[in-house]
């Protein structure tokens, strides 16, 4: 039927469209090549950095007139759209540089990356926050990023910065995801919670444990990504063998798990669930009613850490403005308003924990990772095997 | 009516079609192709359909619809017969009731439901099959309810004195004249059930997929969007193939009929009347208030015990010195009412042209009507990244526009307009209209002063329903990029994403709320509908 209802020029003007985009970015490649030097930033650059990061700005910046600069940040959807001290800390960058942010959510970071991907080039807004280190492979093979190192880089780790060397992308906060356990469920029962990995096949914790698919849940993949650290990518599959036979218990979503099979949350059967490692102090800040101890604990030797990377999105039509507001996400002002508003630790080294976080956050001494480009390359393959191993 | 050729001029039908045909191809076609056009490669379509996964998952999303369907039509008519014909205390707001669950975001609904279940049924295919009866009576109640009230009572009356039993009345003369209403309540149902998404992912087995889980797992987990096209194209040819089997369906047995304005609703007489009404509205009510006490319930639950808290501290954001939520439910609920008035206003005024349009149209008219009812079918990932690629540059650049949210509702609230409305429309004894043409109207003014009227009932009916669609709209939503404050939906999603038992209940407040608001507002648009009919009840 679509041949009496699709409007004439429908094809006509997608096929336009094509053409204008690659206009566009031929251009802007020429405008970029031919443009001299523009940005300031460089004298600050952390030694070592490769002198490709930073291309130039294009002059086109300069094109909205004076006082009204404005600059857009995407994020997913967890980031508070206004109320926050952390939106608070947005203003006062409004007022220091005069320069506007507006704020525009785009989903969970997989919806967010997948919009980035298909919009490369010609974004939806000019800095985007939150891409993780299990996805940022992908956000740099799909060149969504324009590379640039903070002119105050110098605050953050080598650790974070280690995993895009180039500038592809800034470190901004970091967490990690681990088992969590119902401290009173435990107690009850004069049982230790698990300690390691190899506990959770423990006839002792048998049917305690619930986890998320993978396939369908970010923690539940950050799980999955610690085991096969652990265990190596050959040997995770026996480890999973193992867990299924002590009746581990697969659900869709970390709020079917948190909020329905968690004994402490949803009032179910398992004591055991994956959760974030910032879960037991968001357990008391948003308690109801008010208690001054954590309900649940951590794993510690469970934990994933997921890096959380921001970026100015390639096609921006305000690369000056972007890039400082890429500055001012790891400028102390606004890294010591993370905690407490998106339950992840600051990236930059300087910034002080909030109490509440020092009180009852694990911060692992030695959390699991794996390379962002062995996650990207073998992801479809490893939740693929995962599925037919434990679902199937 | 179907043998007989449009009587109407071109220039009018014209004119009616050309404003949902225009809606219909910028903002859904336009964008679907563009996003087949940029996305579909012949690499993803060979890996999509040669993988034995996709077939698996596909027969899996035709059954379970196809069985859905069957199961609430099935059990849909009783009620949908007693709620058309009978008049008893709380009618409104069961049917309120009822679309409140048709309406809620199935995140909130599937965990109430869960409530109704025994445990050994919970997260498996018998827990989806009943939630989506369940879920979906109300377009049973409604679409076919609306048809059967305007059936003259009088047949039925007949063949009664003429000895048929209650089944012989029902197979040989309701059922032949209401079947074009529950062709297009299957058709709904199917749409809905066969794009199921929140049901599967919390009712389903762990890793049930239909095709639309999977074309969102393909998008946003594994970033492959050329093989999410690829089954969006896919999942909606099936639909297209199914949707026009029932629009010929529905055409081919529309008869012409002498429909009475309102048959009056009456009150059960016999002994035996007044136990079935009873039986089948206290089943009803069963099934339409225990999810929804399940919802209220839990926003007084915590881990610790019993809490008002999450009520008492809707308004106020902060919930320590210092810190905030982010989310505000007040702003939320004000959100998603602007949203809902806007989307109401457009489904309603394209609706009911196309309708007219449709019905005017005769056989040419389909074409419309498969074509309107398609974004039912599509992926509400098709729908929010189509839009992000092609109202992407000048002129056209909207995206993030606030008013994309209001149309993208409009797009699935349409079908549920048109479809209210076609049934009585089409219905209209042609020979009203010819008696019209010999007193010497022209044929438009004929069409205005017979056809017209007939419309606004069915419209009000198709008004709440898609102000209720878009109150609860959560898919379609939550793929447009947003700038301007979360709508209900959304904020109980965000809630119920975060660690924190204040969170939660609070999460459970706003879809409380949300039901609240869903029932109130059927009941407004009940009472404004046939005021006459509610005097006559009320004395």
């Amino acid at each position: 039927m679509s041949k009496q209802f699709s409007p004439p020029t429908g094809r006509g003007l997608a096929g336009k469209h094509g053409v204008a985009v690659a206009a566009a970015a031929a251009l802007a490649l020429t405008v970029a090549a031919c443009s001299s030097d523009s940005n300031d930033d460089s004298s600050t650059e952390p030694a070592g950095t490769v002198a490709i990061a930073n291309p130039p700005v294009p002059p086109t910046a300069s094109s909205s007139p004076e006082g009204e600069r404005s600059v857009t940040l995407v994020a997913y959807d967890s980031f508070p759209e206004s109320d926050t001290s952390l939106n608070d800390a947005l203003n006062q960058f409004t007022d220091e540089t005069g320069i506007d942010v507006n704020l525009l959510i785009a989903g969970d970071t997989g919806t967010m990356l997948a919009k980035a991907s298909l919009t490369a080039g010609n974004p939806e807004g000019d800095v985007m926050w939150g891409i993780d280190n299990t996805f940022l492979s992908r956000a740099i093979n799909d060149d969504i990023f324009e590379a640039y190192v903070a002119s105050n880089a110098d605050v953050l780790p080598d650790e974070l910065t280690v995993l895009a060397p180039n500038g592809e992308a800034t470190p901004v906060d970091f967490g990690d995801v681990c088992v969590n356990y119902d401290i009173a469920w435990f107690g009850d029962r004069e049982l230790a919670p698990p300690n390691t990995m190899q506990d959770l096949t423990d006839p002792a914790y048998k049917d305690q444990f619930v986890v998320q698919n993978p396939a369908t849940s970010s923690p539940g993949l950050a799980f999955l990504l610690a085991t096969i650290d652990e265990f190596g990518a050959d040997g995770w599959q026996d480890y999973w063998t193992a867990l299924k036979d002590n009746g581990v218990e697969v659900v869709d979503s970390w709020t079917q798990a948190y909020y329905e099979r968690f004994s402490w949350a949803g009032g179910g059967p398992k004591p055991l669930v994956v959760s974030y490692g910032s879960s037991p102090p968001a357990e008391v800040v948003f308690a109801d009613p008010p208690r001054e101890d954590a309900p649940t604990g951590v794993v510690a030797t469970t934990c994933f850490r997921q890096v959380e990377f921001a970026g100015v999105l390639r096609g921006t039509a305000a690369p000056a403005e972007a890039r400082e507001l890429i500055d001012f996400l790891i400028d102390n002002q606004f890294q010591s308003e993370l905690a407490l508003n998106l339950f992840v630790y600051p990236a930059n080294v300087n910034t002080e924990l909030p109490q509440e976080f020092l009180d009852f956050a694990v911060v692992p001494a030695e959390p699991r990772t794996l390379d962002p480009a062995l996650i990207e390359s073998n992801r479809s393959a490893w939740i693929d095997e995962w599925t037919e191993l434990v679902l199937g | 009516m179907s043998q007989s050729p449009s009587r109407q001029p071109r220039w009018l039908i014209f004119s009616l079609a050309i404003i949902p045909i225009i809606g219909l191809g910028v903002f859904f076609l336009w964008p679907f192709l563009t996003l087949l056009a940029e996305a579909v490669t012949g690499e993803a379509i060979t890996n999509t359909l040669t993988r034995r996964s996709t077939w698996e998952i596909a027969w899996f999303t035709l059954w379970q619809a196809t069985v859905s369907t069957v199961g609430t039509i099935i059990i849909g008519l009783t009620p949908a017969y007693v709620f058309a014909r009978y008049k008893f205390h709380g009618r409104e707001l069961l049917v309120g009731l009822l679309t409140a669950i048709f309406v809620l975001p199935t995140v909130v609904m599937g965990a109430a439901f869960l409530a109704l279940l025994p445990t050994s049924l919970d997260r498996t295919i018998w827990a989806v099959l009943g939630a989506h009866v369940v879920f979906n009576l109300a377009v049973v109640i409604r679409v076919v309810g609306t048809m059967w009230e305007h059936l003259p009572t009088d047949m039925e009356a007949a063949a009664a004195t003429l000895g048929a039993n209650r089944w012989r009345v029902f197979t040989d003369i309701s059922f032949p004249l209401i079947r074009p209403a529950v062709t297009a309540a299957a058709a709904i149902v199917f749409l809905f059930t066969f794009t199921s998404f929140g049901v599967i992912r919390v009712l389903g087995a762990t890793g049930t997929r239909t095709i639309e889980v999977e074309i969102w797992r393909r998008t946003t987990q594994l970033g492959e969007i050329s093989e999410a096209a690829v089954l969006a194209l896919l999942q909606l040819g099936i639909l297209a193939l199914v949707v026009l089997w029932s629009t010929f369906a529905q055409r081919r047995h529309s008869r012409a009929l002498r429909l009475e304005p309102l048959s009056p609703r009456r009150t059960p007489r016999t002994k035996g009347e007044r136990r079935f009404v009873a039986i089948v509205v206290g089943c009803t009510a069963i099934v339409a208030s225990v999810p929804l006490i399940a919802l209220a319930v839990r926003s007084f639950s915590t881990p610790s015990g019993w809490s008002t808290t999450a009520w008492t501290n809707l308004g106020q954001t902060e919930i320590r010195p210092g810190i905030r939520i982010g989310i505000d439910p007040v702003n939320a609920l004000g959100n998603s009412l602007r949203i809902a008035v806007w989307a109401t206003l457009i489904a309603v005024v394209v609706g009911g042209v196309a309708a007219l349009a449709i019905a005017a149209a005769g056989r040419s008219g389909r074409f419309l009507d498969t074509g309107l009812m398609l974004p039912l079918g599509a992926s509400a990932v098709t729908i929010g990244f189509g839009m992000l690629i092609t109202f992407d540059a000048d002129p056209f650049d909207w995206r993030a526009s606030w008013w994309l949210v209001p149309v993208g509702h409009a797009l699935i609230a349409v079908p549920f307009v048109v479809r209210t409305a076609l049934g009585p429309l089409r219905a209209v004894d042609p020979a009203m209209t010819e008696a019209a043409a010999t007193l010497g109207a022209a044929p438009a003014r004929a069409w205005r002063e017979v056809v017209v009227p007939y419309l606004w009932r069915p419209l009000a009916v198709g008004a709440a329903l898609a102000a209720a669609i878009s109150l609860g709209e959560f898919g379609a939503t939550s793929f447009l990029s947003r700038s301007g404050g979360e709508t209900l939906p959304i904020a109980i999603e965000q809630l119920l994403g975060r660690t924190g038992s204040l969170l939660q209940a609070q999460g459970y407040v706003l879809a409380t709320m949300l039901a609240l608001t869903t029932v109130v507002l059927v009941a407004i648009v009940d009472r404004l509908r046939d005021p006459g009919q509610n005097e006559a009840e009320g004395s």
